[in-house]
């Protein structure tokens, strides 16, 4: 693929256009993609300057952010997403006509943030939604916004038609309505399971950023996701919040797994 | 301009409504190191009324006062003395520095007399305190969750809510 367009593109500065439908169907899709105007937390101010004179989304052609998720393509999820919050993101996902993406913009929708431990912040909407492109930042820039928008574009530059996500051949699980969570006693619930508890990880695999539109289970999964930190061992006891009690066991066991500083000498 | 001291508030009180006032214990606090030493116990310099007359100072304070504006209601849970304790903030409407009146109550039953059928301001500020803390306003007229869902269990805000996060998976809630 790299190749013929290579090969294109030094085809069209001799005054020759060759194309595939492909690459037409693409540059169509990647010159007009439309957010929808959806903003939740402070993120969505520096998505404003994104989409203002200053930074001038328009010039990628994304100008027209669309109060309506069946007028929108792109769905910037800017900002914290809270528990209560969460099913109403989905819905609109829902809604959102396909071919959709979704850019998860800043530390809180992509992974809770700083409010990650909390008890009322979803922690990332890849645990309900694909996302395609993660923004870092706390908020991130309008240039850094910018930038992700040209990589969703260049996501989009190499989708192949026949193998799309959404009217591919095969099983086309994101065409179906992504489950909206619901409400429970101890946090947010799918199919009554618990998925993101009060206390403890989130029970859902996250959807991962499909590569070029193609590859996606859409399946929720439910794994007892077993990691271990030592440094996160709960027999670390925090006795206060400014004292620690004990040693951590990597310190205990000597097993540091680096090499002591030396002092130049030896 | 309104300026109306602490310890003015606490000598109109004593004077204007007998048996409102009480004398605040002192309070465990239990501060960081980094802050130096402190007293043992800190006693508030606010003026603390008991909360079957909450009602009849705060009056005291919006019709002879004139601090009409209700501003914040401000929970804080003393988990080691047992108690909450709520700050009413007032403010004058022509300006000047607000004023504070404290009450407390026991853990354990958390009731206060509501300022919402007299002050209707007060109905969001106590249905914030209800749904994080879990102080019961009786004759609030529609005391439920305002942030939470309905569904949700505990009062995240109170010190003995269990802790949260991928540190303390398999500690005993």
């Amino acid at each position: 693929m790299p190749d013929e367009q290579e090969i294109q593109l030094d085809l069209e500065r001799q005054g020759i256009f060759l194309s595939t439908l492909n690459r037409l169907y693409n540059w169509g899709r990647r010159s007009s993609i439309w957010p929808m105007s959806f903003g939740l937390a402070c993120c969505a101010i520096e998505m404003m300057a994104f989409g203002l004179s200053r930074y001038d989304v328009s010039r990628f052609g994304a100008e027209l952010f669309r109060a309506s998720p069946r007028q929108a393509d792109l769905m910037i999820v800017a900002g914290t997403v809270t528990k209560k919050m969460a099913p109403q993101v989905v819905r609109l996902y829902n809604q959102m006509a396909e071919p959709r993406y979704v850019v998860s913009m800043g530390a809180c929708a992509t992974s809770g943030g700083p409010f990650r431990d909390g008890y009322n912040v979803l922690r990332g909407i890849d645990l309900l939604l694909p996302v395609d492109v993660y923004v870092p930042g706390c908020p991130p820039r309008p240039e850094a916004l910018l930038h992700a928008l040209m990589a969703l574009q260049d996501q989009i530059d190499h989708q192949k038609l026949g193998r799309l996500r959404w009217y591919g051949s095969g099983n086309k699980p994101q065409t179906s309505d992504f489950p909206v969570p619901t409400f429970g006693a101890k946090g947010l619930e799918v199919d009554g399971r618990l998925i993101d508890p009060v206390g403890g990880l989130p029970l859902l695999s996250p959807y991962n950023a499909p590569e070029f539109g193609e590859t996606k289970t859409g399946s929720l999964e439910h794994p007892e996701i077993v990691r271990h930190f030592p440094i996160m061992d709960p027999t670390v006891e925090l006795e206060d919040a400014f004292k620690a009690q004990g040693v951590s066991p990597e310190i205990a066991a000597n097993d540091l797994k680096r090499d002591e500083v030396g002092d130049g000498k030896a | 301009m309104a300026r109306l001291s602490a310890a003015e508030l606490r000598e109109r009180l004593r004077n204007d409504l007998p048996a409102a006032l009480v004398e605040p214990a002192p309070l465990n606090l239990k501060a960081a190191p980094a802050h130096g030493a402190q007293a043992a116990g800190f006693i508030t310099t606010d003026a603390v009324v008991a909360p079957e007359r909450l009602v009849a100072a705060a009056l005291y304070l919006r019709d002879t006062l004139g601090y009409a504006y209700l501003s914040d209601i401000a929970v804080v849970d003393y988990l080691a003395d047992g108690l909450f304790e709520l700050g009413y903030r007032f403010y004058h409407v022509e300006g000047g520095p607000s004023l504070v009146i404290k009450t407390r109550v026991p853990r354990e039953t958390p009731e206060v007399p509501s300022l919402t059928p007299v002050w209707p301001g007060a109905n969001f500020h106590e249905r914030e305190a209800f749904d994080l803390y879990g102080i019961i306003f009786t004759g609030h007229p529609f005391l439920r969750r305002i942030y939470l869902w309905d569904e949700f269990e505990g009062f995240p805000m109170r010190k003995d809510f269990p802790k949260q996060g991928d540190k303390y998976i398999g500690a005993d809630e």
